[in-house]
């Protein structure tokens, strides 16, 4: 363990393992980071919060080289040193797990981790000296993956400790860590922060990127807050609350997590029987799904990303054609005889807001009233034979921007420079303002900062309470229960459970998106 | 890499960039000339004088802009809904055909102001028609369109010599051409509307097919940004998951664009058979398909640059023949040469100056920023 430094030690405390002093980074007009001070102790864990847009990605380009300060001096152990490439930063003894892996998926583990650091021309050479230096690293800080094992056969969170391995292989001393949790079930975030204390006992300094403050309370030592590209607050992690630390994040008070007024509940308006997806190769997308959403009520649909949650939406939304069963939507069945098009999905008052919005939500490329009328262009109104109604288009971008706060209120912007949370409420806008009667939505908040995610929770809340049926698909357990009247866990591409949402805890639901739930057992002891 | 750096605005991206991008075409073509021992700047001269110093010769810019017009459309068009279609050329070819078998057909038996519609409608039917197949070829079976538009233009080629050899030619003729159209089947020159109104001007080929290619020009910017079909064009040639979720079919999207612009295509025929060569013959295409590439490459694939492209590419053709012409040792194949460098540099190469004046022009905003800071400080 490290010596946490008391008050009364003697002597030098050893110098900082990163210091940034004064660090600006501009993009045009946008000022990303303004003179940003960070400290970090060695063999510690320092988390780094703030929302989307606050400047914590730029500033860990900059650290690992993608981007160089327009100012400002940075300290690896106590040198200062320049860092304009990845090659500098792993130099300076730095490594990087990004949130999107970058592994080759078809190779080894043994070829990814050496891949880039081969130390001569012949591959067998160079595979048995990596094999055995990763065999004591592996061993050193217990950090367990098969060598051989084709990289994409691995489950994520193994994925997650080669690229872990990857940056140590290299020497890193230093491991930042951009939101790593994203991908990973609750139990396997658990085991990723053992992993990291692990590491820190052995000497090696991590910097945890992310805006979950449920994560920085568990495994931080030191917390930083940024905030519209500022350093605005540094806390030792035990010295602070999850409260204090979302108020520095966004600058003001919080609510608390949306309340749950009760509600009357009407028919089902979606009704779903053993539907089957099967996808090109004919592996199951979706396996034998039976379940239904009433008027009135939100289901939300849990689940590690990837095990179906997508498909299910773009079923619903007759995006994607069923390959078995049936589902009944507002009346209208559709089997795949008798297969629907998102036209007409909207025609019988089915609304959807895609999980990914730039994909498919809004066409980055349109003005923001272009993208407004997505899927509706052809409505009486928007569309007078042949051509567009430029003038009534506007206005009612004018008008929906209005209702639903979309900044800035600007029909004529590209959609792609508004902010996330201003695209996803443009999104939210047009359908929430179709009144539909269903309402299929996917990550509600991705990508959102956290007074948008208030205004859309309550949206989605005033949605349900007029009698809307809505199915909700999310990554974040905590919205998921937040909001939730009954909870569907997916796994594999069946539904493997379903609980009622004032009954759910996220262990539990974490246990059953890892379809490792036995609610006879005991359940699992919680390792600190 | 360049991701934070704010994009050019559009008078670069459209204006300052094309403009460098001839300059360096021509400086590199100066550098060939000094090769051979001529004088660059005669060279400019010559060409310049010859595409635009005199009436006739600017007749023959116009007269070949027309034809960049219409196959420069034609790929913009296609290009919008993500779509590459190389087949300009063999969609030219048959839409002169279709053009060329309507006159011969009816020429004997109808008025100019009857022909003239229907000239415009059999060039727009067959080589819309052309560009069909490879559409639902792609559409529905998934060719890609690049290779089945390539080997269109062969297949079209193939059947125009097959129909002048064997079909169409002129009874007791060597050469493979069709008889001449009656008078009442050919597009009345420029010169001749002018004389209308008792305006003098020099002959040339300019025909008022070039009042069809304004037309088209103004039609097309219409359809693609105020209708809702070329909303749909324009939403699946950016991304076709988003006009997919929006309950656009891209099939259908594809053929409709490819149609358009297929008949697009097919108006070379028009202004080639109808408005100059009164009759159907081989080759009349002479590459204008493929120059539309580099046509609408360098317009930035919107109809007032493809305008302007056309102008350029009209008055490189026919201040090229002049220049042949004039200097003895700067042959045919030298001004081909030069042409090709305009299409390499501005077509292939379009982007090339891209990043650098990305960042020049971002050096400039923070220059422009931090001097206003210190100003206000």
């Amino acid at each position: 363990m490290t010596a946490a430094t008391t008050g009364g030690a003697v002597g030098e405390s050893p110098p900082p393992a990163i210091e940034l002093i004064g660090v600006n980074k501009s993009f045009g007009a946008v000022r990303a980071n303004r003179d940003v001070r960070l400290f970090v102790r060695p063999g510690t864990i320092h988390g780094i919060v703030g929302e989307n847009g606050a400047g914590k990605s730029t500033l860990m380009s900059i650290l690992y080289g993608f981007y160089e300060a327009d100012s400002g001096d940075i300290f690896i152990a106590g040198e200062k040193v320049r860092i304009d490439s990845s090659e500098a930063a792993i130099a300076a003894g730095i490594g990087m797990v990004h949130q999107h892996f970058m592994l080759v998926d078809t190779f080894t583990v043994l070829d990814n981790v050496m891949l880039g650091s081969e130390s001569g021309p012949l591959l067998a050479e160079s595979e048995a000296l990596a094999a055995s230096k990763l065999a004591e690293l592996s061993e050193n800080y217990g950090l367990h993956v098969t060598i051989d094992a084709i990289t994409e056969d691995l489950p994520v969170g193994e994925q997650q400790r080669v690229e872990i391995l990857k940056a140590l292989f290299r020497g890193a001393r230093i491991l930042i860590l951009d939101e790593p949790t994203g991908v990973l079930t609750p139990q396997e975030a658990d085991q990723l922060f053992r992993i990291l204390k692990a590491l820190k006992d052995e000497g090696v300094t991590i910097l945890l990127i992310t805006h979950k403050l449920r994560e920085i309370m568990a495994v931080t030592d030191y917390v930083s807050v940024m905030r519209h590209g500022e350093m605005v607050a540094h806390r030792t992690t035990a010295e602070t609350t999850k409260e204090e630390l979302a108020e520095l994040m966004v600058g003001r008070k919080v609510a608390a997590s949306t309340a749950k007024p009760a509600q009357e509940i009407g028919a089902a308006a979606i009704d779903v029987q053993h539907l089957s997806i099967r996808g090109t190769k004919g592996v199951p997308l979706l396996d034998d799904i039976s379940f239904n959403v009433r008027a009135g009520e939100i289901v939300g649909v849990a689940g590690v990303s990837g095990n179906g949650q997508s498909e299910l939406l773009e079923a619903l939304s007759c995006i994607r054609p069923i390959t078995q069963g049936r589902m009944v939507i507002n009346g209208r069945e559709i089997t795949p005889q008798q297969p629907c098009d998102p036209a007409e999905a909207r025609d019988i008052g089915v609304a959807h807001v895609p999980e990914d919005r730039h994909r498919m939500g809004l066409l980055t490329d349109f003005l923001a009233r272009e993208s407004m009328i997505l899927g509706y262009h052809r409505r009486a109104g928007y569309s007078r034979g042949l051509f567009l109604d430029q003038a009534v288009i506007s206005a009612d971008c004018a008008r929906l921007m209005e209702i639903f706060d979309v900044r800035p209120r600007e029909p004529e912007i590209k959609s792609a420079n508004m902010s996330g949370g201003n695209q996803q409420k443009l999104i939210l806008a047009r359908e929430i303002d179709k009144q539909p009667t269903v309402f299929l939505v996917g990550q509600p908040t991705r990508g959102v900062d956290i007074g948008a995610v208030e205004f859309i929770h309550g949206q989605l809340i005033d949605l349900r309470d007029k009698g809307c049926a809505i199915l909700m698909v999310s990554v974040e357990l905590e919205e998921i229960m937040a909001l939730s009247d009954r909870i569907l866990v997916m796994f594999d591409g069946r539904i493997v459970a379903e609980v009622k949402g004032s009954e759910a805890d996220a262990k539990t639901l974490g246990l059953m998106m890892a379809n490792a739930y036995e609610p006879a057992a005991t359940p699992q002891p919680a390792v600190p | 890499m360049s991701e934070g750096m704010k994009p050019l605005p559009r008078w670069i991206d459209i204006g300052v960039v094309p403009m460098l991008n001839v300059a360096m075409a021509l400086v590199v073509s100066g550098l060939v000339i000094m090769a051979i021992g001529e004088d660059p700047y005669e060279a400019v001269m010559v060409m310049l004088n010859g595409a635009l110093g005199y009436q006739e010769g600017l007749g023959y810019t116009l007269y070949y802009a027309t034809n960049f017009i219409f196959t420069g459309l034609a790929v913009a068009v296609a290009f919008h809904a993500g779509l590459f279609n190389i087949g300009g050329e063999g969609q030219a070819y048959i839409g002169g055909l279709g053009v060329g078998l309507a006159m011969l057909l009816l020429d004997d038996s109808l008025p100019a102001i009857i022909l003239l519609p229907i000239a415009i409608v059999s060039a727009a039917v067959f080589g819309g028609l052309w560009a069909a197949i490879p559409a639902y070829l792609q559409a529905y079976r998934g060719s890609h369109i690049v290779i089945t538009t390539i080997m269109f233009n062969f297949i079209a080629s193939a059947i125009m010599v097959y129909l002048m050899v064997n079909v169409l030619i002129e009874p007791g003729q060597q050469s493979p051409t069709s008889r001449a159209f009656s008078p009442a089947a050919m597009l009345p020159y420029m010169h001749e509307v002018f004389d209308w109104f008792g305006v003098k001007i020099s002959r040339s080929p300019l025909n008022l097919s070039v009042v069809w290619a304004a037309l088209c020009c103004a039609a097309l910017w219409l359809f693609l940004w105020r209708t809702k079909w070329g909303y749909e064009i324009r939403a699946v040639g950016f991304n076709e998951s988003a006009a997919v979720y929006a309950g656009i079919n891209p099939k259908r999207i594809i053929m409709l664009c490819m149609i358009i612009s297929g008949a697009l295509a097919g108006f070379v025929g028009l202004n080639e058979i109808s408005g100059v060569q009164h009759r159907l013959l081989l080759n009349f295409t002479a590459g204008y398909g493929f120059a539309g590439i580099a046509v609408s490459l360098m317009g930035r694939n919107h109809p007032f640059g493809i305008v302007l492209a056309s102008l350029l590419f009209g008055l490189l053709y026919q201040g090229g023949t002049e220049l042949a012409f004039e200097i003895s040792s700067i042959t045919r194949e030298m001004v081909v040469a030069i042409q090709g460098f305009v299409i390499l540099f501005s077509g292939a190469l379009a982007y090339m100056t891209t990043p650098l004046l990305t960042r020049l022009y971002n050096r400039g905003l923070r220059l422009r920023t931090a001097a206003r800071e210190a100003e206000a400080a």
